[in-house]
């Protein structure tokens, strides 16, 4: 047999498989190289200090202003709004889905969740824009549809899917015997849920609400149809209720249009590779987080 | 298959005060019957030892006594058990309050994933609003009674999941007894612990006997004679013979528990 | 019964009103979680069930046929580019990668994948395909970037896929003198392929409603050449017409926009119901 031409395609095989194997590091170094080469141009025009601080966007005007303070507490606002919303009822369902259904209804849920997560954002938007946005305007007496809270809302239900789940994971692996120790002392199951399975499980729950953060702060579609893209500072509670514009709708707007190379062009670029690293940092620690209660639940 | 508890004269009444009496209880799991008409008396603040190979039932007796065998779905229970004269299996009890009434130390010791202080807080934080004083009184006399006390006592707010295994065992032990429970229920771990923790243990159980009602599974004979006033024999899922600790382990009645305990099989 | 201290004291009532009281609220949690979501998607279903016609949807003018040809084709397209690539990675992570700080690495940079926005792809791919490379706008460019964006999915139901595989299977194909290679050719791949599929056709229902990676990358509107020919071709795309249909056009019916977009979820419904048929189909037909 011809075993040494099969070596050696064996071996080339196996090459290539590393090679593809790494490829994910390749491409995250990629991505930030290539936003870090179209966005550092952007410093001929302006500093750090001013691009973090400056109060107004106008990217087209002459000199061209690019203040990227309201985009940055846009998308805060809508981030903060959604995750007040999903955390605390995402986290409760996951409780209910692992704890208190009955079985037949797990076994509905977790699908049902599922399918949830399949929506694509740009239907969220549409539904915003057309159906949510108005009811709740007409309810809350607002004069425009568009505002900051509709995207923090719809967002809120986009980031559930994956803040139920993960944290229905986290929460399912915390050890049976605790949940008996407890109960074995004469504890309810409700003290039980609060006391010590929410608490045993807190890191991986960290950690689902860290990558629903990531999500909900890079979501682009939902937000830019939704929160009316107002480029204007929001302020207070009453913020909630105002147009706003995050960072994520400013690059989808704006790119379409923009020349290449232009000081505008490479605003928008510094935006995602700002948006790069909020993610790559909510991402790194929640692995982390997850990584050291692995260790210690053991 | 005949021999039911009742009448025979292998099953013995203690003398003195009872604390739980079990009448033709029965346990099954599914189709599966793992109990079979156990009727026995455990008397009061006194230790009961249950031996028998593994797998005869003992621990699913044991969790008969705080109905943990509630948790395991498919579970049923037919009988009575009956404590201080009251059926814990009658609707109107309040399984937290009987669980904390008839606390329960299991196999392997397992801290939540809190300070020490905290787990031997957990039980009188759930049962009621103490102040902070009294807390630590309740977790320093519970330590001090699990004789853990003197090796934790500056090292409280660290983690239970740093002590080690005979540690962790002893403060499973406090936490229970932070509950003030009437009767205590011991599965013994099947794998030796290392011998001074069990050594430790064991000089616990006889101190703590004089207040509580001690029930231990354990699968070591000598520790049974040792430490117990009344044992009881199961085999698979019947109680085979009960009685003083003495008559057991000197002169069985039945056979089968003669076999036993002189090590013929098990 | 007579004697109710102790064992019923009425105090006990505290907690168990309390837990009465949490657990009517993760019941309500759970409903507030899906039935809002499904209340909607139904109005949009019935409305746009409504609306549907075979004109819509077939018309190569003013009708959904070209986006939907689009859609079907851009994610046929980065299909092809994601499978090798993250069943390859999957095998390495699996079969071949040693323990160590490598792959600790690599799974960090997949999470990290995962993790980032999809406009921020939408942006690297329009600097690398469309002008670094010069593809231009087009389908190959979309479908380059979609990959990047579906490859973490890929890699990790994969990897999933092939940790499934009994691990005697391979030790018994070792046994017989087999290599690493012939191993996971002939015993480990072909028994993780069910899964393998599954998760690739569930990254490509996500894949298909993403808009923000295709909206500098590939997709137009109303083009004069509805359908392309070549990958270098633009193209229209499901979800980048209803954006546009909803936000910017003017002149177009409410029926039309709810028609597009039940006609998108539906797409995206069929792709994972899809994978799910295949994954019963495929496992049926396993025996281990």
């Amino acid at each position: 047999m011809n075993t040494g031409a099969r070596r050696v395609r064996e071996w080339l095989i196996e090459r290539a498989i590393q090679a593809a194997g790494a490829m994910a590091i390749v491409f995250v170094l990629a991505i930030f190289a290539f936003l870090l080469r179209d966005a550092l141009p952007v410093f001929r025009e302006t500093t750090v200090r001013d691009l973090a601080t400056g109060r107004t966007w106008l990217p087209t005007a002459e000199p061209p202003k690019l203040g990227l303070l309201p985009l940055l507490l846009g998308s805060l606002y809508v981030t903060i709004g959604a995750l007040l919303i999903s955390v605390p009822l995402g986290v409760a369902c996951a409780a209910f889905i692992s704890e208190v259904a009955p079985r037949w209804m797990r076994e509905t849920l977790k699908p049902a969740v599922e399918v949830l997560a399949t929506i694509p954002s740009v239907v969220f938007g549409f539904l915003g824009l057309l159906l949510v946005g108005p009811w709740l305007a007409e309810l809350l007496d607002l004069d425009v549809p568009l505002f900051a809270g509709l995207g923090s809302l719809m967002l809120a239900f986009m980031a559930m899917p994956m803040i139920v789940s993960l944290s229905e994971d986290a929460i399912r692996a915390v050890p049976m015997t605790l949940r008996q120790n407890s109960l074995a002392l004469g504890a309810t199951q409700w003290q039980t849920i609060w006391r010590v399975v929410l608490p045993a499980g807190r890191s991986g729950i960290i950690a689902a609400v860290l990558l629903g953060m990531g999500r909900a702060i890079g979501e682009t579609m939902t937000v830019l149809m939704v929160t009316g893209n107002a480029a204007v500072i929001p302020l207070g509670l009453p913020g909630f209720l105002r147009p706003v514009r995050t960072m994520t709708a400013t690059i989808a707007a704006e790119m379409g249009e923009t020349a290449y190379n232009t000081p505008h062009y490479h605003a928008l670029f510094a935006i995602g590779l700002l948006l790069f690293i909020i993610t790559f940092a909510a991402n790194t620690i929640a692995d982390v987080v997850v990584r050291r209660s692995g260790r210690t639940t053991r | 298959m005949g021999m039911s508890g009742m009448d025979s004269d292998l099953i013995v009444r203690p003398e003195g005060e009872v604390k739980i009496e079990t009448s033709g209880l029965g346990l099954f799991y599914g189709e599966f019957q793992a109990l079979r008409d156990v009727s026995v008396t455990i008397a009061a603040r006194r230790i009961t030892a249950l031996i028998g190979p593994s797998g005869c039932s003992k621990t699913s007796f044991l969790r008969c006594l705080n109905r943990m065998n509630d948790l395991i779905s498919g579970a049923r229970v037919v009988g009575e058990v009956l404590l201080d004269g009251r059926d814990i299996y009658h609707e109107a009890t309040d399984v937290a309050v009987l669980r904390k009434r008839v606390g329960m130390v299991f196999q392997t010791p397992n801290p939540f994933p809190m300070s020490i202080y905290d787990n031997v807080a957990y039980g009188p934080r759930l049962h009621g609003r103490c102040s902070r004083s009294q807390l630590d009184e309740i977790v320093e006399k519970s330590l001090r009674a699990a004789a853990l006390w003197e090796e934790v006592k500056d090292t409280l707010r660290k983690s239970a999941l740093d002590l080690s295994g005979g540690q962790q065992q002893r403060l499973s032990i406090a936490r229970v007894l932070a509950v003030e429970p009437e009767v205590l229920l011991r599965d013994e771990p099947c794998s030796a612990l290392d011998p001074t923790a069990t050594f430790r243990i064991e000089e616990l159980m006889i101190e703590l006997m004089t207040r509580y009602t001690i029930v231990i599974v354990t699968h070591n004979m000598y520790q049974a004679s040792r430490v117990s006033h009344y044992a009881g024999f199961f085999l698979l899922g019947e109680l085979v013979e009960y009685g003083p600790t003495e008559q057991i382990f000197e002169n069985p009645k039945d056979q089968r528990t003669d076999d036993y305990v002189r090590g013929r099989f098990g | 019964m007579k004697g109710t201290q102790s064992m019923h004291r009425p105090q006990r009532l505290g907690p168990r009103a309390t837990q009465a009281a949490a657990f009517a609220a993760l019941w309500a949690a759970a409903a507030l979680v899906l039935l809002p979501v499904a209340a909607i998607l139904g109005v949009m279903f019935v409305r746009g069930g409504r609306a549907i016609s075979w004109e819509l949807l077939s018309s190569a003018e003013d009708g959904l046929l070209p986006s939907i040809v689009g859609t079907v084709t851009l994610v046929a397209l980065t299909a092809v580019i994601a499978a090798p690539l993250g069943i390859a990675a999957a095998v390495y992570l699996r079969e071949y990668a040693p323990r160590g700080p490598l792959v600790r690495l690599i799974r960090l940079a997949i999470v990290n994948l995962a993790g980032v926005p999809s406009v921020v792809y939408g942006l690297f791919g329009l600097a690398l395909f469309v002008t670094l490379l010069g593809f231009g706008r087009c389908l190959l460019a979309g479908a380059c970037t979609l990959a990047l964006l579906a490859l973490p999915l890929v890699i990790t139901a994969s990897e999933e896929a092939l940790r499934q595989v009994p691990e005697r299977l391979r030790a018994a194909s070792f046994a017989l003198g087999a290599t690493r290679w012939q191993t996971v050719r002939r015993i480990v791949l072909p028994n993780a392929l069910p899964g393998i599929i599954t998760g690739l056709i569930l990254s490509m229902g996500r894949a298909a409603g993403e808009t923000a990676p295709i909206l500098f990358t590939a997709a137009f509107i109303a083009l004069t050449k509805p359908f392309p020919s070549s990958v270098l071709d633009p193209i229209e795309a499901l979800p980048f017409k209803l954006y546009y249909m909803a936000t910017e056009a003017h002149g177009i019916t409410e029926d039309a926009k709810w028609a597009t977009a039940s006609v998108l979820v539906g797409l995206v419904l069929t792709i994972n119901l899809v994978a799910v048929i295949t994954r019963a189909r495929l496992r049926g037909a396993r025996r281990w």
